[in-house]
């Protein structure tokens, strides 16, 4: 794991791999002039917009492994896809290793790679999965027509795949074993950084752990960063080195895996983990989960000063005025809470 | 155990498919008592949804269920005609499914809705039928129920659409109540209200709650008993917190190991080799015999359901009692 620490600006990884710099993402109606006009005079048209991602900096250091939690809606899937270049941020910036990953709304860097949560989607169902997988490396010139089915063949092996079943269609697959592809797919693009959402979250429990396990074999084989984006906390502490809880479009946590599931600093953080079911060995013990009051508000119209105030059982007349800046609680452990410390 | 409620007798429900015969629920037996919550827990294609479906009566073609029995409260089901069993859909047996978006219907308010089941069983008027909505709108905690009654399903949350098919379920005091997943479309924090408030119901009211899911950690949390599936049996069966401290059976001990929150972070998860085998034509003997490292030459034939006490095990092998420490 990397060594952290303050260097006194708020910014944890001067020397990270993937940098994030107050990222925005807004989602805006689509107006039409008409609905430009009829907003002027009154009418009832929807001009807000969806904050999805609404300023998020992140550091990643070269071989680490952030795990992203939050609950629907909390903007893990657009950070992610930011990162990995499919979204334009419309403020803010995604620098991979001091290069960006985009220029006029295009990827321009292929060393960053996305895994989606539906291999079924997520694989074109009319595609033998040798071309599926040769696609991407034969477009940017990683192999050649010669060397193709040596090359797709060791990363279907990589992913633990049989390399004779190259001729066949993703429907000829389980899940499971179409998350491998998908996986393959990517790994073939010989990417530095993968960004993995919600990779297990279609998947059988027994499936599931073969497939965690695969995660941890790339880690420890091919010193990949992966950015985890998950709903299942356990999957992610098993993962990570470090962990982002996010909530409503912001980072409201950040620090090493351990600290935050053993020492949450955020109210929400504690409010999720006492929420998530665990196993229950002692027929005595009735299980009182401690579910987080309320649900999420809108993002179309977020609250006032801190977004978590109205669902906090810490929230006081402050945290409706003052937004909580993101701050050091403890070396390498951040939290954006009045209250954190 | 007071007198069940419900009592399924080696229920076998098959698909006669062009490919073959799909044994999707084969011989499967339990009973729930009222107010217990029961677990039936299973990876997919364990048959644990079609069992749910065969209880409601809604097993449609090329599925029928081919042989056994379900009671409830003494009365048996197998063999009532498409309007007998309406009768009993939403009255005395009800359902809740995984996508309450799937359950409601889009273009009618939920006030509407909540009317027609009303009025299926019971002749009301209108304001009546509310003011019962409204009521059993709260009960599943949905605020200020009377004025959302004119809202859409859109207008509504995951969570609160949940609540919503939760509700009409639960309008005719049902007996048993099955739930299939219902909480698997919903956020952590969301699911951990409706837990604890299917609870608090199932201990109120008396109904006796069928909760099938794949998380065996949610089924802990919530239920007194759990049924374990796998290729259309139950294989294992017991007190949820013995079973899941002490599994008798490969399948259940191999499947709490590979859970992450059973292992420490970062070292390898426990993998059960292969995958759920195909129900069409399965060959004779135990189904989880090509993924058992306790296999033998006796496992080509069916092993029974073994039964001592609380606890059974379908298992020629079963795992002895660990040493609790």
């Amino acid at each position: 794991m990397s060594a952290l620490g303050d260097t006194g600006d708020g910014s944890l990884h001067p020397q990270g791999f993937v940098h994030v710099r107050d990222a925005h993402k807004h989602f805006g109606p689509q107006l039409t002039l008409g609905d430009r006009i009829a907003a002027k005079l009154g009418a009832n048209v929807e001009t807000r917009s969806v904050r999805a991602v609404d300023g998020v900096s992140l550091d990643i250091v070269r071989g680490e492994t952030l795990g992203l939690v939050g609950e629907s809606g909390c903007g893990k899937s657009t950070l992610g896809r930011m990162i990995a270049g499919i979204l334009t941020p419309s403020s803010g910036s995604v620098a991979v290793d001091g290069a960006p990953v985009m220029a006029d709304g295009k990827k321009i860097d292929t060393r960053v790679q996305m895994i989606f949560q539906d291999p079924f989607a997520s694989l074109d169902p009319r595609m033998r999965i040798g071309d599926i997988i040769a696609e991407g490396p034969l477009a940017h010139g990683l192999t050649s027509k010669a060397e193709q089915a040596a090359y797709v063949a060791g990363y279907l092996e990589r992913a633990g795949l049989d390399a004779s079943l190259v001729r066949r269609f993703p429907h000829q697959f389980s899940g499971g074993q179409r998350q491998r592809i998908a996986i393959a797919r990517a790994l073939a693009m010989q990417p530095e950084v993968l960004v993995c959402d919600e990779p297990v979250a279609s998947l059988d429990v027994s499936i599931q752990a073969q497939i965690i396990n695969l995660f941890l074999a790339l880690q420890r084989d091919l010193g990949l960063t992966l950015i985890f984006i998950s709903h299942d906390l356990s999957v992610v502490r098993h993962l990570s080195d470090r962990v982002a809880v996010m909530y409503l479009g912001r980072i409201v946590e950040e620090g090493p895996a351990e600290l935050v599931y053993t020492a949450p600093a955020h109210p929400y953080t504690k409010g999720l983990l006492a929420s998530v079911p665990r196993l229950v060995l002692d027929e005595t013990e009735l299980v009182t989960l401690e579910a987080i009051e309320g649900e999420i508000p809108s993002p179309l119209s977020p609250p006032a000063g801190c977004n978590f105030n109205p669902r906090c059982p810490l929230a006081e007349t402050r945290c409706v005025r003052d937004d909580p800046e993101l701050r050091l609680v403890r070396p390498g452990h951040l939290a954006a809470c009045h209250f954190a410390e | 155990m007071s007198a069940p409620i419900l009592e399924v007798r080696d229920l076998k429900t098959h698909f006669f498919t062009r490919a073959g015969v799909v044994k999707a629920v084969d011989g499967v037996s339990f009973s729930v008592g009222p107010g217990e919550i029961v677990g039936l827990v299973g990876e997919s294609g364990s048959g644990k949804s079609v069992t749910g479906f065969s209880l409601m009566g809604l097993v449609d073609p090329p599925g029928r269920i081919v042989s056994g029995s379900i009671r409830l409260d003494g009365e048996e089901l197998i063999g009532l005609s498409w309007n007998q069993f309406r009768a009993l859909r939403g009255s005395r047996i009800a359902m809740v499914f995984q996508d309450p978006m799937a359950t409601l219907n889009p273009v009618l308010t939920i006030g509407t809705q909540m009317r027609l089941a009303i009025s299926a069983h019971d002749k009301t008027s209108r304001r009546a039928a509310d003011a019962r909505a409204a009521e059993v709108l709260t009960r599943v905690g949905i605020p200020e129920a009377q004025s959302r009654l004119g809202a859409y399903p859109h207008e509504f949350s995951g969570g609160m659409r949940q609540r919503v098919a939760i509700a009409i379920a639960l309008l005719h005091g049902s007996q048993v109540l099955i739930a299939d997943e219902p909480t698997t479309a919903l956020d952590v924090s969301i699911q951990a209200q409706i837990l604890t408030e299917m609870r608090d119901l199932a201990a109120e009211t008396g109904t006796a709650l069928v909760w099938i899911s794949h998380d065996l950690a949610t089924v802990s949390t919530l239920a007194s008993r759990l049924l374990v599936m796998y290729a259309g049996r139950i294989v294992e069966q017991g007190p949820v917190a013995t079973v899941l401290r002490d599994p008798r059976h490969p399948y259940t001990a191999g499947l709490l190991r590979s859970l992450p929150a059973t292992a420490k972070p970062g070292e390898d998860l426990f993998q059960i080799p292969g995958s759920t085998p195909s129900l069409l034509d399965p060959p004779p003997g135990c189904p989880f015999r090509p993924r058992c490292q306790h296999a033998s030459e006796a496992c080509t034939t069916d092993p029974p359901l073994e039964v001592s006490g609380e606890r059974g095990v379908r298992c020629f092998h079963p795992l002895r009692q660990t040493v609790s420490a």
